[in-house]
């Protein structure tokens, strides 16, 4: 990946102010600044409970940050619901997933494209006109974009329940690429996968990034050292809620500091390489 | 020579009449100007919809095709080379390849790099048309050493972003070019087809070889077109028929199937979404003619087997009624002798409550024929199908006759024979049991391997390696391949497929080898499916890991030695497994243990395993195993097991 060279000045689209978030008086996170350009994949690493999570729960909605400010697209959200985050273009998957497990693989894709359908109740019933228009535009985007490119015809129709680990997550990204987001956090997608399916879901994520009809700014939170080297243009190093540093995997691969916190833990990181 | 033999020939029906000047083009062209916009001439699932492709885009994007590949270079008798799934681009650009006058030579979709660079080099191939990034990657990693390779065209751009090589051009960049081509030059395309005649070479096919290197076989349009029309004299189709094209392409059935049938008949050709819907989309398009090797048939055996055991009470007891009546029905015809008619009663109930749901299942319900072939087939996979209804034939042909020579008649079908010859086939039997064929569909020789040739052609009769003999109704037996046939300790031959078919009867597994040549008794080393046992062993709460662990449990050895004792029983004694082993993996083609088409290579694996052979010939109670295997992507991995050795008393 030529990381370095893509990270160039883009406009912004999300950005984090001094975030901070306290659980009594443990400080998940002490005041994270960051900014994530249009077209990076940026990432967010850190050791167990550095607060990545935390982090990405503020930027999403689920957590309501005690400080600080989150502008998205130049729009201050600090006060806005998921769900308005969600219209604004953001969405994100989960590190375990949270998939409705009785539902069939399309099922749980059409979710998340629910928020473009523009036609209600009264005219859904009826279902003429301009209802079926819409319903067949969506299909087509489902099916052409999403499960063609994450090669999941095979199990369209099954309940997501019954499908082994690396194809839920497959599922839930198809969920949240249905919403045709500008910004796609992912937190820990690789997790629990085996590295054929680690490699599959690599392969995705650079397709959303770099193809034209996605073009998609993913942040990404992950541990395999390997995956975020090769993938991000920028790497945002937390640990213990504070910010270490922020700068393209190559800076941060020379830093000291990151690697006597993070990248030292030779024995912890390293084995799934 | 065949005439000095003792031979008991076939007295040949008389061959369909197809003029000597007819090509695959001259037939498509007329086929297409037929049918038109009026006629479906194939469908693909893309995108969760069944599209329609008509005989004039058929014919539209073949011409701009071959126009295109004329524009960058090909000149006649070039070879183009296809890799990839079953798809209509695929077909197409065969089809364009033969109306410019090249000739098409076809990969196995999972060729590894060394057969696909040995095939490319050999054929002197120019052209290379791959599907997506897999085979553009694959292509791009052998062009070096191939340096007669020109351009690699692809169809499916995904993933190929950053590819800038200038070896590379997608296939709609192909068609623009034979766009204007057209634009220059009218008539050039048909002029061309037009200069065509039926005994020039159409295909270059590779043998896939149990033995040696692949041979490439040269067929003529001759070949092809005359084995085709002989088939659908015997079994016609008709042009509103449907046909599933899942089998790879670079496997002569499905050429035949294709081509040879389908552009005679005019039936419609389907291709599945992708290659693990396949089952799933065939139920859809109900074909009503298949033609497959028997492991298909057996994997459907198997999953009707696994629903079995997984299935309630009831259900269970409404199938063993079921399949009782259909087996007793299907010996009563195979037996030729009336079926009485409270047979018939039992036989339509168990349709009706069963078995008409199980065929519509399995996408059998419009089946008029089925056909297998290409290896044997048990007697008890074939009886399973008969017990459905379903009408299912065994064959046999190899690549160098273009497909088939034997077939089953519809009336006459016999589970441990292949049937009568075609008409206008021939079949004798030499002094030593060989089987040698002569028709039009004989091929014209091995390229660039003249020792070959004259080694399977001689004055006309094709040599095919297979031993056999003409039964008393005069059908065809074959006993496989001549250097795989066993002699027991009784000095009688024996065919080891046949004892590795019955084993795999059993839905617990997956490939059997049996080992016994000119020994004192018959071993085998057994390969569990996985799947099925996995299964199996979490209802019994069994705790394992890996394919290795589970294979070698107490239980699983149980198990199979039960599918084994099954097996023996009403064998001769000298034909009874004594002793077997669980092996740690299964057979793969890629470890060059299976070929392509998955018959087990029995000289490479007894080189392979000579320790568990030698093992499972002494008094040894196990065999210590330290070797590597290494996957796909280039990871190399240990294994340090011990194979238990377990003998089977009677």
């Amino acid at each position: 990946m030529d990381g370095a060279t893509a990270s160039k000045e883009g406009d912004v689209i999300l950005e984090l102010k001094d975030v901070a978030m306290y659980f009594g008086k443990v400080a998940a996170l002490a005041g994270a600044t960051l900014q994530v350009h249009r077209g990076e994949i940026h990432s967010v690493i850190g050791p167990n409970g550095a607060g990545k999570t935390v982090m990405m729960n503020c930027i999403s909605g689920l957590y309501r940050p005690q400080k600080g400010e989150i502008y998205f697209k130049g729009e201050r959200i600090n006060d806005f619901k998921p769900y308005e985050r969600a219209e604004k273009g953001m969405s994100r998957t989960f590190q375990k997933v949270e998939v409705f497990g009785g539902m069939t693989v399309l099922d749980n894709i059409r979710l998340g494209r629910h928020i473009h359908m523009k036609t209600g109740i009264l005219s859904g019933s009826v279902y003429l006109g301009k209802t079926a228009r819409e319903e067949i535009e969506n299909r087509k985007f489902i099916e052409e974009e999403i499960i063609d490119l994450l090669e999941i015809e095979h199990i369209r129709h099954k309940p997501v329940g019954m499908l082994p680990y690396g194809l839920q997550k497959r599922v839930e990204l198809g969920r949240a690429l249905a919403l045709k987001p500008d910004l796609l956090i992912l937190d820990e997608p690789l997790a629990g996968l085996n590295l054929e399916e680690t490699e599959d879901m690599a392969r995705f994520v650079i397709d959303v990034n770099e193809d034209p009809r996605w073009n998609i700014t993913c942040l990404l939170v992950e541990h395999d050292m390997g995956v975020v080297m090769d993938l991000s243009h920028r790497v945002f190093v937390l640990n213990f809620g504070n910010m270490i540093m922020d700068g393209t995997p190559q800076e941060v691969q020379n830093n000291p500091e990151v690697i006597k916190a993070y990248l030292g833990e030779e024995d912890l990181y390293a084995t799934r390489r | 020579m065949p005439h000095a033999d003792s031979a008991v020939g076939s007295q040949a029906e008389r061959a369909p009449e197809i003029p000597a000047e007819l090509t695959i083009p001259k037939l498509f062209l007329q086929k297409a100007r037929q049918y038109g916009k009026d006629r479906v001439a194939m469908r693909e699932k893309e995108f969760g919809i069944w599209r329609p492709i008509t005989w004039q885009d058929y014919l539209d994007n073949v011409k701009h095709i071959a126009l295109g590949l004329i524009k960058l270079g090909l000149q006649e008798d070039d070879k183009v080379a296809m890799i990839g799934d079953n798809r209509p681009e695929g077909l197409m650009a065969e089809m364009a390849a033969l109306c410019a006058r090249g000739i098409g030579v076809w990969l196995f979709q999972d060729c590894l790099m060394d057969e696909v660079r040995y095939i490319i080099d050999h054929s002197d191939a120019k052209f290379l048309v791959g599907e997506g990034q897999e085979e553009v990657d694959k292509a791009l990693s052998i062009i070096k050493d191939c340096p007669k390779l020109k351009k690699i065209i692809y169809d499916d751009p995904k993933g190929l972003r950053h590819y800038k090589q200038d070896c590379l051009i997608s296939l709609q960049e192909v068609q623009q070019l034979g766009r204007e081509l057209e634009k220059e030059k009218p008539h050039l395309f048909e002029e061309l087809i037009q200069k065509g005649h039926g005994e020039e070479i159409a295909l270059l096919f590779y043998t896939s070889g149990t033995t040696a290197l692949p041979k490439g076989a040269l067929l003529s349009h001759h070949n092809m077109l005359s084995m085709g029309r002989s088939l659908m004299e015997i079994d016609p189709c008709e042009e509103t028929d449907d046909y599933v094209s899942y089998l790879p392409f670079a496997w002569i059935g499905e050429q035949m199937m294709s081509i040879s049938c389908g552009l005679q008949v005019g039936y419609t050709l389907n291709f599945p979404e992708d290659p693990s819907t396949s089952q799933e989309n065939i139920r859809e398009i109900g074909p009503h003619v298949m033609f497959a090797p028997p492991r298909m048939y057996e994997q459907m055996t198997r999953t009707v087997q696994v629903k079995y055991l997984d299935a309630s009470w009831l259900k269970r007891m409404f199938f063993k009624f079921a399949t009782w009546a259909g087996y007793r029905y299907a010996d009563l015809k195979f037996s030729k002798k009336g079926i009485p008619f409270h047979w018939r009663l039992l036989h339509g109930f168990a349709m009706v409550t069963v078995q008409k749901k199980l065929k519509d299942h399995l996408g059998m319900s419009r089946v008029r024929n089925a056909y297998t072939g290409g290896a044997a087939m048990g007697p008890d996979h074939f009886r399973f199908f008969h017990s459905l209804g379903v009408n299912l034939k065994q064959i046999y042909g190899q690549t160098e006759v273009a497909g088939i020579s034997v077939v089953h008649r519809s009336a006459d079908i016999k589970f441990d024979t292949v049937g009568h010859p075609i008409p206008g086939t021939e079949v004798r039997i030499a002094e030593d049991g060989e089987i040698l064929t002569r028709s039009p569909s004989v091929f014209k020789g091995y390229y660039k391997n003249p020792e070959a040739t004259t080694k399977t052609l001689k004055e006309g009769w094709l040599y095919s390696g297979d031993k056999g003999f003409i039964d008393d109704d005069g059908h065809l037996v074959v006993f496989d391949r001549t250097k795989d046939v066993f002699t027991l300790t009784d000095g009688r031959p024996f065919a080891p497929q046949y004892l590795e078919t019955r084993l795999k009867f059993s839905p617990y597994i997956k490939d059997a080898w049996v080992i016994g040549d000119r020994r004192d008794y018959l071993v085998a080393v057994m390969c569990i499916d996985y799947s099925v046992v996995s299964n199996w062993a979490d209802q019994r709460k069994l705790n394992y890991t890996s394919y290795q662990e589970l294979s070698q449990m107490p239980e699983v050895y149980e198990l199979v030695e039960k599918q084994i004792r099954q097996a023996n029983r009403d064998l001769p004694e000298v034909a009874k497994l004594r002793k077997f082993t669980n092996l740690y993996k299964e057979f793969d083609a890629d470890d060059d243990e299976l070929t392509r088409t998955r018959k087990l290579r029995r000289a490479f694996v007894e080189k392979r395993y000579k320790v568990i052979v030698d093992a499972l010939y002494s008094e040894a109670g196990s065999v210590h195993i330290d070797t590597a295997i290494k996957y796909e992507d280039g990871r190399q991995v240990q294994i340090v097991t011990d194979l238990k050795i377990i003998p089977i008393t009677a």
